[in-house]
């Protein structure tokens, strides 16, 4: 009886004692995520101080390249980043609105489902594969049809004529940014037609009432009530752009180089990254790489931190 | 014109142009998924699965070591990071409420999820490769579950929270502890759906290639389960064999990246299937 008592008493303990251990093994875990992004924050740094100490901030705008003689700047770099990122948007945006706008209000509900899942599918296609297509397929491609026709009309215009000027090499800014706007596709259509579909249905029947076109509808009554969530989306599809790096690599040409035509080879901070990082054979190489690793950090970071932050209001304001 | 028929054009003129975008996002994954089976069928024989990559100028040859190499790096990775993502997705579904660290857990958590991989592998060479003098196959296991961990915390959090508090409480009235409701009512009514996000987790990272790129690099030869080596894996020798002028390795270059796209998208459609099995279920 006594035995039984103090039995009972021993489980019950143990089982407590076992709670505080599954709650402690959770919580290490969850924190480990901070420590993790911690971790990626000191190491680059780390890394990145004797080339930051070297060239300072003359480094972000300074365009040499040349390994044997230790000099660097990351400009083309930034440059080549920000370039092609911008083509993605550029591109991609409008494209992910007409997939958002047809998914939600044009299509039949049974297709619904399949092309959204398709669309989707776009994202889980690795990067390699966009790379090595990119280099085989669409380039060749580019060069043979798109950009002659590019530089002989818009080369031509004043004023952005530059942008288009050249030979047409199939390889370069134009071609990355292409490639990038399809990849970031699928994660812009997925929050646009996410947020689309929090739109009540009384706000959009109002509209259909008093006579309105669906076009209408999108552009007076969706896009302004998801603004927020729009635009967290776009965030976030910039923020994979921004850090994209193997298809890039394949298509962008790696010439260190400040060229302001988009039809010219260039180069990004990941595409660099993925070419020299183990080519990088002096303390003061390597440590360059770091610095490009926590620019490209600091900023796609900062661009998924604000895409966050939209997407959490954009919740709230749902919820509401 | 009068406002009216204005408005009916703008309106047609914007509908046709979503249709032509859908049309073009379809387009685009159909031909990619063409190219791959044209250039990639004819590299896939006996000899592709049975031999070692060849050397540059070679003939014939397989991917035996990449893709064995490729298996190893991603089971090694998701059985690291898949238990530590469920267990903090647990952390921030059961016990995060009131807990002022979940939400920045949670905001770091989705951060990563986008940030991008081949600053994982920056991150794993200063954290191990330096350190330990070498590549290895251990720092790519690594680096690939660091990238394993995000995803399976959003799914697993999102999973358990589609658990009906319910089933809690019928288990707690019982006298349940609660690390036994979590485990035995919690996580089985919530399996399908973190299958769905490990699987997830695979089908991202097996066909990751920059965060490998400076942390195992790549073999030529076989190396078994040598793990503190340079190990041969698919999208790294996909990578070098596609970007050099010899026919042979662009050959097998295109072979690999059909096998991995299939066997990714293979693994992607059944975690949906899966997830719907589940949403049929309830």
């Amino acid at each position: 009886m006594v035995d039984a008592v103090i039995g009972k008493s021993g489980i019950g303990t143990r089982q407590n004692s076992l709670d505080v251990v599954f709650r402690a093994a959770t919580f290490f875990f969850a924190i480990l995520v901070l420590v993790i992004l911690f971790g990626i924050v000191v190491a680059l740094i780390d890394g990145a101080l004797p080339a930051l100490k070297q060239f300072g901030w003359a480094f972000i705008v300074d365009s040499s390249w040349d390994p044997v003689k230790q000099i660097f700047g990351a400009f083309p770099a930034i440059y080549g980043t920000l370039i092609t990122s911008f083509i993605a948007m550029l591109i991609g945006i409008p494209l992910a609105f007409g997939i958002a706008i047809f998914i939600t209000e044009l299509c039949p509900p049974w297709l619904k489902r399949p092309i959204g899942t398709l669309i989707e599918l776009l994202a889980a296609i690795p990067s390699i594969i966009y790379g090595i297509w990119g280099l085989f397929v669409f380039a060749p491609m580019l060069q043979t049809y798109v950009q002659p026709f590019l530089s002989d009309t818009l080369g031509e215009v004043p004023l952005i004529g530059f942008l288009f000027q050249g030979p047409p090499l199939g390889v370069g800014m134009l071609t990355a940014g292409i490639i990038l706007s399809i990849m970031v596709l699928p994660f812009i259509t997925s929050v646009m037609r996410d947020v689309f579909e929090t739109v009540p249905t009384v706000l959009k029947e109002s509209a259909y009432g008093i006579g309105a076109t669906t076009f209408e509808v999108v552009w007076n009554i969706v896009l302004p009530y998801t603004r927020t969530g729009v635009i967290g989306g776009i965030m976030l599809g910039l923020g994979r752009a921004l850090g994209e790096t193997m298809a890039v690599t394949f298509v962008i040409g790696n010439a260190h180089q400040f060229m302001t035509s988009l039809l010219a080879p260039g180069t990004t901070i990941s595409a660099t990254l993925a070419n020299e990082f183990s080519e990088a054979d002096t303390p003061m190489y390597l440590s360059v790489m770091f610095a490009l690793g926590l620019i490209l950090s600091v900023i796609t970071l900062l661009v998924l931190a604000a895409a966050k932050f939209m997407l959490i209001r954009m919740e709230r304001q749902g919820g509401t | 014109m009068s406002p009216y028929a204005r408005r009916r054009l703008v309106n047609t003129t914007v509908l046709t142009l979503s249709f032509a975008a859908t049309a073009i996002g379809l387009i685009w994954l159909a031909a990619i998924l063409w190219t791959l089976l044209q250039n990639g069928i004819t590299a896939i024989d006996f000899d592709f699965f049975t031999q070692d990559t060849p050397g540059s100028g070679g003939d014939g040859g397989g991917l035996r070591n990449a893709i064995f190499g490729s298996l190893i790096m991603t089971a090694l990775g998701t059985v690291v990071g898949a238990p530590i993502g469920i267990l903090a997705g647990t952390f921030l579904a059961e016990f995060g409420r009131g807990n002022p660290l979940a939400p920045a857990v949670r905001f770091i958590n989705d951060i990563l999820l986008s940030a991008p991989s081949i600053i994982v592998g920056v991150f794993v060479y200063e954290a191990m490769v330096l350190r330990m003098g070498h590549y290895s196959a251990w720092a790519g296991s690594v680096a690939l579950a660091i990238i394993v961990i995000p995803v399976v915390i959003r799914t697993t959090e999102n999973m358990l929270n589609l658990v009906p508090g319910s089933l809690r409480e019928a288990a707690y009235a019982l006298g349940t502890p609660k690390w036994q409701v979590i485990v035995f009512i919690t996580y089985r009514a919530a399996m399908q759906g973190m299958l769905t996000g490990v699987l997830l987790a695979v089908a991202r990272v097996a066909g990751e290639t920059a965060p490998l790129l400076f942390t195992v690099v790549n073999n030529q030869f076989w190396q078994g389960v040598a793990m503190d080596a340079q190990m041969a894996n698919l999208p790294v020798v996909i990578f070098q064999f596609a970007m050099s002028p010899d026919h042979n390795w662009q050959r097998l270059a295109w072979g690999g990246a059909l096998i991995i796209t299939f066997a990714i998208l293979i693994l992607n459609i059944s975690a949906r299937l899966l997830a719907n099995l589940r949403g049929f279920s309830k």
